[in-house]
């Protein structure tokens, strides 16, 4: 069942056009990513999806409803983590859980929801007093106090050290494993491969590719890089004569060996034939950033 | 419910804020009035300083704070940190926020003005307002006034530190015309004038007659609720939620 559906979405800013025409569907269930560079329209889109903002053109459909139409409806149905969105200073942790739980019709349980994210001990702590992982688990608590079916999470790991956003990403996937299906805008490559099923690359307020993650990849070609020493020397042509090797180049005493398919195991059984071992082997493989290169022409990041 | 709770706690965590807004008209009244010879003596009128001029004069400082500076300060920061923002992705809309906050300032007031009336009482023998039932309409109907300018001033702030700033430049010339530091009754004409147009002069002038026990002024309440319908027009305008 498709929980969002977005249909040549267009969003006009007085003086900017955000979004030009985004199309993309998510099946209930799913992480879809929402991936590209900073102001390429990711929020703007996500914020209409959300009812936050009018569209100027297309259809948006959230579960059935329209957001602009059936604001209050939606509100039920969906949570949102807003990018960069605070709390005041002297709440504490409980007094915003139940005041946001409050808020809805039939809301989760609060305290189970501090434990799940991993915030049980800091119950009375106030919010100033927070880090920063922690405070974006709070704001993915009070995303999903309200029992949602869709959550939108904007630009969640921005700013976090690598463990904590290693344990936010633990949570992202421990959310959709309940039941939630979820919207995850981004710029981090690494986050969209790791963590989405499906993905769309925007770019320009234009959606570029949707696609999996490693169907992305392979859309641009999956070129695959093996970099060695060969422990005795190598003519090219031995290795050239395997079917997966496309190219070949030297760096010094370092080969680098370009090719598709099953490029590293052929390479490694063409030198063991000869006794020779690839000392310091490295296997480099594209990555989204890649093919968003390829595929717009400019880097991610 | 909860979110009025809630937000009279938060209010009350900020000692600061109930100390300019409570304790220091109260303090000013007690140490001013003690100390200045003049203040407990009669006028020409018979009055004394402490019988309705200082209280009232009080209660319009505790008033202006709340709505030129806190309500500005709290609104604008809450836009700011995306706390407004936060509440429009829920059922609820941050109006109700709004409208708590309203609501929370106008109690703070009404607080202050009744410690000011039993103070003053205790303290130096000052008749509780006599007038009080023409007292209390105008003290909610230029509290609305005030908090509607402070609406406006959280509107035009363009970020949470700038609402203090702005806030007191729109304050002390409101104090002044409001005469608290030179009493209305021996400003100059011309300034008198301006006095009477400013909100902020009539309504402490309202304030002082009812307090004594005559009606008020049907201009000043005039320009009083006049206050209140344009600046909570252009709040209405001008107040984004983000």
């Amino acid at each position: 069942m498709k929980m969002i559906e977005v249909r040549n979405l267009r969003k006009q800013y007085p003086n900017h056009l955000a979004v030009e025409d985004v199309s993309f569907e998510v099946a209930e269930g799913e992480i879809f990513g929402i991936l590209g560079p900073n102001g390429a329209g990711k929020t703007t889109t996500v914020e209409c999806v959300a009812g936050l903002r009018k569209h100027d053109g297309g259809t948006v459909r959230v579960a059935g409803l329209d957001p602009r139409a059936q604001r209050d409806e939606l509100r039920e149905v969906l949570g949102m983590q807003l990018q960069s969105a605070e709390l005041p200073e002297k709440i504490k942790v409980w007094e915003a859980m139940d005041l946001y739980a409050s808020f809805y019709p039939d809301p989760a349980n609060w305290q189970e929801l501090l434990e799940r994210v991993g915030l049980a001990g800091k119950h009375d702590t106030l919010f100033k007093n927070l880090s920063g992982g922690q405070r974006q688990r709070l704001s993915v608590a009070l995303a999903l106090v309200g029992r949602p079916r869709v959550a939108v999470l904007d630009e969640l790991t921005t700013g976090l050290d690598p463990q904590a956003r290693r344990d936010t990403w633990a949570l992202v996937e421990q959310v959709r494993d309940s039941g939630v299906t979820i919207v995850l805008v981004t710029h981090f490559m690494e986050e969209a491969e790791r963590l989405c099923d499906r993905l769309a690359l925007i770019d320009a307020g234009k959606v570029v590719a949707t696609d999996t993650p490693a169907g992305l990849i392979a859309q641009v070609g999956g070129d695959q890089r093996l970099r060695f020493r060969p422990t005795a020397p190598v003519a090219d042509d031995v290795l050239l004569a395997l079917p997966e090797v496309r190219e070949v180049s030297r760096n010094g005493d370092q080969i680098v060996v370009t090719g598709t398919g099953n490029l590293a195991p052929a390479v490694t059984l063409a030198l063991a034939d000869r006794q020779i071992v690839p000392t310091d082997l490295r296997i480099e493989q594209a990555t989204l950033d890649d093919a968003f290169l390829a595929l717009t022409g400019r880097k991610l990041s | 419910m909860k979110l009025l709770l809630l937000e009279t706690k938060l209010h009350l965590r900020d000692w600061p804020s109930m100390l300019f807004t409570i304790g220091l008209p109260v303090g000013l009244l007690v140490v001013l009035g003690f100390s200045i010879p003049g203040f407990t003596e009669q006028q020409e009128s018979g009055e004394r300083i402490v019988d309705t001029h200082m209280p009232s004069s009080m209660a319009l400082l505790a008033l202006l704070t709340l709505s030129c500076s806190v309500l500005p300060a709290v609104m604008a920061t809450y836009r700011q940190q995306g706390v407004l923002r936060r509440m429009s992705t829920t059922p609820v809309h941050p109006s109700r926020l709004l409208g708590v906050q309203l609501l929370i300032n106008l109690a703070v007031g009404a607080v202050s003005t009744a410690l000011l009336i039993v103070v003053a009482w205790l303290a130096f023998g000052s008749a509780p307002p006599r007038q009080w039932a023409g007292f209390v309409l105008v003290f909610l109907l230029g509290s609305a006034a005030l908090m509607a300018l402070g609406l406006v001033i959280a509107a035009l702030a363009p970020n949470a530190k700038s609402a203090p700033g702005i806030g007191s430049a729109v304050m002390f010339p409101l104090m002044f015309l409001g005469g608290i530091w030179v009493p209305r009754e021996i400003m100059p004409d011309a300034l008198r004038t301006v006095s009477d147009y400013s909100v902020a002069g009539p309504f402490a002038q309202a304030l002082k007659d009812t307090w004594a026990g005559h009606p008020p002024q049907l201009m000043h309440l005039v320009v009083v609720a006049a206050g209140l319908v344009i600046f909570g027009g252009l709040a209405v305008r001008l107040f984004r939620w983000e």
